[in-house]
């Protein structure tokens, strides 16, 4: 099997490419991390998005209240647990971060499967009504949020081990930021993991290109698809945790608000594809960040530039899933 | 008597307000292959299709193995030993050749010696055994959607189509694969518009026509008598040789 590494390959080509308009040096390598750590983190987000659209062919507008519901869900655990999130010890932040994490991967879980269960599954084959109900989902539960959280931002400060910045040479890196990456890469390694060398992930795989087939071969391919979208809810959680701490705060519009950015990875990396999602993610987080920073009113187009440029080598987006 | 393999019986099919089989029965006796022959819209791929739980009957039954499963989801038609080789072929494009046995193989990883017996039948399967299916050739994406099939014993084999587009050499190919699954007691029903392939394989014959069976007996007698398929099939024997 050949492998296809050319979309892999834009990653650091890019990086490359932003390095001589950058100037400085120092300044390229902290854009580069926090670059890459706003594409982990949209990966982390986006990685349940595309396995539900490309598995159950389904546009679930309402993943950005999973996001949202996570970041909340954390919020509340931590503020309960303030004093061990301000102690400089590791051990005590990791006490409050990991109930923290759990909670929001557990409520965006269950919100999840709510969400399939009685909204999406009625709509199932029909992308009109798909849009309109969990379109509608997402402002009925950004509301409930306002009742049970009230209307004010709620802020989400960083743990104390991991505030702050490291220096390589004359670069000055955020510790946050290196977190970010290191479980974006832990969420990509288990996600490829779980996919290619798994039997769950061949059927995943397989349903992805051809759900229909699956349930031929003997395959209860309704029970898979909702644990992929509990699954994919609960990494929507957990990604809002991560983007609540790195914005410092949590909203009730924070989901939708990062939405239009999950689905321009989705379609550069190709719907239903990881890999593509996270290669797609990588490149929306650098060129993000470069842009920013060499010219800032153009940041908010960058994203759709880059998506134009994509589609136009690539119509099906970097790597393309064969559906039947 | 022995039972049949599988029986359908009054069968109607709606498909939105089409009403597209109009009380189908036939029967495909045990051990043997049965072709099912019918102009282009006649039913014969909804009937396959409705067998396999894909799309539900709205009237009548239908028995695999004297088992009712008439209103069996498709998992449980194929867990009873039904295996559906579609006329799109329906292999996973993005997976190995290996995956795709793989993953038909419900008990865990294939037999070694009915791999070799696949690859026997399909030398080209062993060859690209770690390509992706979807560079494969159509005649060998046809041959893997029929190896998959078979991959573990299977008690009935629905097979839509299988020289649909195909070369007539991979044809031969595919008469000579058929032949040595019925040399192996596979039970298969077959849809075919190839009536020369047909006539090379088929023990019984059941024709289709406007959503109805409109013909059933032994293949041979069918292929003997040029004015029955001219009637029933609108074709010369001669013409399709």
């Amino acid at each position: 099997m050949k492998a296809d590494w050319i979309p892999v390959a834009l990653v650091p080509l890019v990086a490359l490419a932003a390095l001589p308009l950058v100037g400085s040096t120092p300044s390229w390598v902290t854009l580069t991390v926090a670059g890459l750590a706003m594409g982990m983190m949209i990966f982390i987000m986006a990685s349940g998005l595309t396995l539900v659209f490309g598995l159950m062919d389904v546009m679930n507008f309402a993943h950005g209240v999973f996001i949202t519901i996570g970041a909340y869900a954390a919020a509340t655990v931590l503020r309960a647990m303030a004093p061990a999130m301000q102690a400089p010890s590791l051990a005590a932040n990791l006490s409050a971060i990991l109930p923290a994490i759990l909670a929001a991967m557990a409520l965006a879980g269950a919100l999840g499967w709510f969400f399939e269960r009685v909204l999406i599954r009625p709509v199932y084959g029909d992308h009109l009504r798909q849009i309109l109900v969990t379109m509608g989902g997402l402002i009925v539960f950004e509301q409930l949020i306002h009742v049970v959280w009230g209307p004010e931002i709620i802020p989400l400060e960083r743990p104390a081990t991991l505030s702050g910045s490291v220096l390589l040479g004359d670069a000055a890196l955020e510790r946050y930021r290196l977190l970010a990456v290191l479980v974006g890469l832990a969420v990509f390694a288990a996600m490829w993991l779980l996919l290619n060398r798994t039997r769950l992930g061949l059927l995943i795989r397989a349903g992805v290109e051809n759900a229909e087939m699956v349930e031929s071969l003997g395959y209860r391919i309704r029970r898979l698809f909702v644990g992929v979208f509990v699954a994919g809810s609960a990494l929507a959680g957990l990604g809002g945790v991560m983007w609540g701490t790195y914005q410092g705060s949590v909203n009730a519009q924070m989901g939708m608000q990062v939405l239009v950015v999950l689905f321009i990875v989705l379609i550069i990396g190709g719907l239903g594809s990881v890999v593509g999602c996270f290669v797609g993610a990588l490149l929306v987080g650098l060129t993000t960040n470069y842009t920013g920073f060499l010219a800032p009113k153009l940041a908010l187009g960058s994203n759709i530039l880059l998506m134009v440029l994509v589609l136009l080598w690539r119509p099906r987006g970097l790597y393309p899933v064969g559906k039947a | 008597m022995p039972e049949p393999m599988l029986a359908v019986s009054g069968v109607n099919t709606h498909i939105g307000q089409y009403h597209i089989l109009q009380g189908v029965d036939f029967e495909v006796p045990r051990g043997g292959l049965t072709m099912l022959l019918g102009r282009n819209g006649a039913g014969k791929t909804t009937c396959l299709r409705t067998v396999m739980g894909l799309w539900r009957a709205s009237a009548g039954s239908i028995r695999v193995d004297g088992r009712d499963i008439t209103r069996a989801a498709t998992p449980e038609v194929a867990q009873l030993g039904v295996a559906y080789v579609p006329e799109n072929m329906g292999i996973f494009a993005g997976l190995t050749v290996e995956e795709n046995l793989r993953l038909a193989a419900r008990a865990g990883a294939p037999e070694a010696q009915r791999l070799e017996w696949i690859w026997g039948l399909f030398p080209a399967m062993k060859t690209f055994w770690h390509a992706l299916a979807g560079n494969l050739s159509g005649g060998q994406k046809q041959m893997l959607a029929i190896a998959r099939a078979i991959v573990e014993p299977r008690k009935l084999l629905l097979v839509d189509e299988p020289t649909k587009g195909l070369a007539p050499a991979i044809i031969a190919n595919m008469v000579q694969a058929f032949r040595e699954l019925k040399h192996a007691g596979t039970t298969m029903l077959v849809v075919e518009q190839n009536f020369h392939f047909a006539r090379s394989l088929g023990d019984t014959v059941a024709v289709m026509d406007s959503g109805r069976i409109v013909h059933t007996g032994r293949m041979d007698a069918l292929a003997a008598d040029e004015a029955l398929q001219q009637r029933l099939l609108g074709l010369s024997l001669d013409a399709h040789q």
